[in-house]
């Protein structure tokens, strides 16, 4: 498990901070990620099948998660997500804190930038605090990470939490490079269930 | 049968198609057209109704149900298209199986001008986005054609949407407290 570093602004390093999160992972955990950076950060700290990736639909990733989480009550579905994408789908923050599903974690890296887009910075930037914001969704655990010490405590954290959980960790506006998932959406599909359902596409 | 028993009759029938089809997930943002089968849909055992405030939350849910191996259906009304379309593309990418159910507005005998523009755009917009419509005018033609819709869309991973013509639901007035046909 590789240590959370910090960016010379002091913020947390994003791929060092979602590496040690899901390290040493089990197939208790499902993750559907965001479009953008989540995705990179999610694939370059190791692919998997039961990791579903956006490569567009934005605003779907804690929607999809809920749905997920919904049909697999046994397992344990993250939404790993950013500040950008959970604005435009803060409805499916909503519905996700009101539908109360215990094994629902949403994890928002909140660097208030739009990284894919040129870097213009978010509402998070101006004012806008989801950590509070998931308090008035109804999320029954909530964290507000700053420091790398904070940001360690989630790997635990995610594995034994009761949900709707959601935590926000502010992290460095310096991007990490990109590291390409697949973005056949249908294999993802089916790789996906293949893991958790043993089914084969027909 | 009466008018009333009549109304309710087709609406059953869409809620035994979703028990015959296994359907586990039904995600919904509220139409009074699909008053009934959304509280029936709540008070079913086996099928959990996913109240969403917007209906592109709906699709995503959907696509994560199937994710995670249950069956979805999305109900809506004509107006919620609109704001599908983005989201539209993730079922059509991954080859999500999405069955829809959408009361329209702004056809027979509509009072509401602002209904208009999305209700006569509803079949144009699915059909650009790739979803197969299916329109119901009476309620004889409901049963089979909600089957169909599910069956296609669960068989061929693709998206489908049966149309529900304001002519069937019933049209809503103001005077009668907005819920038209539908008091129950």
């Amino acid at each position: 498990m590789s240590t959370i570093e910090t960016k010379p602004d002091g913020l947390i390093d994003r791929r060092t901070f979602v590496d040690h999160l899901v390290a040493n992972r089990s197939d208790d955990l499902c993750i559907v990620a965001g479009l953008g950076s989540p995705c990179y950060d999610l694939k370059a700290a190791g692919d998997h099948p039961l990791n579903f990736y956006l490569y567009g639909a934005m605003g779907g990733a804690v929607p999809m998660a809920m749905g997920l989480a919904a049909a697999q009550p046994e397992k344990r579905v993250m939404a790993l997500t950013g500040d950008g994408e959970v604005l435009m789908g803060l409805t499916g923050l909503a519905a996700a804190g009101a539908e109360g599903l215990e094994n629902l974690i949403v994890i928002v890296l909140d660097n208030e930038r739009y990284g894919e887009t040129g870097q213009q910075t978010t509402h998070t930037a101006r004012g806008v605090n989801l950590a509070q914001t998931a308090i008035g969704l109804g999320y029954r655990a909530i964290r507000d990470i700053k420091t790398p010490d904070e940001a360690a405590e989630l790997h635990d954290w995610i594995k034994t939490v009761q949900g709707p959980a959601c935590a926000v960790v502010k992290i460095s506006a310096e991007a990490a490079g990109m590291a390409l998932p697949p973005q056949d959406g249908v294999y993802l599909k089916h790789r996906f269930r293949e893991r958790l359902l043993g089914v084969q596409p027909r | 049968m009466t008018d009333q028993a009549q109304a309710d009759a087709w609406r059953d029938a869409i809620f035994d198609a979703f028990q015959d089809a296994g359907i586990a997930q039904v995600a919904y943002v509220p139409d009074a057209g699909h008053k009934r089968l959304i509280e029936r849909t709540h008070a079913a055992n086996g099928m959990r109704a996913m109240s969403v405030a917007t209906e592109e939350d709906a699709v995503a849910c959907l696509a994560g149900a199937w994710l995670g191996g249950q069956k979805g259906a999305l109900l809506m009304q004509s107006s919620g298209v609109g704001n599908t379309i983005n989201m539209l593309s993730l079922a059509k990418t991954c080859q999500f199986p999405l069955p829809m159910f959408i009361t329209m507005r702004g056809e027979w005998g509509e009072f509401n001008s602002w209904q208009m523009q999305m209700g006569e755009t509803t079949q144009a917009h699915l059909e650009l986005s790739g979803v197969k419509c299916y329109r119901c005018e009476t309620p004889e033609d409901v049963a089979e054609t909600v089957r169909v819709a599910i069956d296609q869309a669960y068989n061929g991973n693709c998206q489908t949407a049966v149309l529900l013509a304001q002519k069937l639901v019933g049209t809503k007035k103001f005077s009668d407290g907005g819920l038209g046909d539908n008091k129950k």
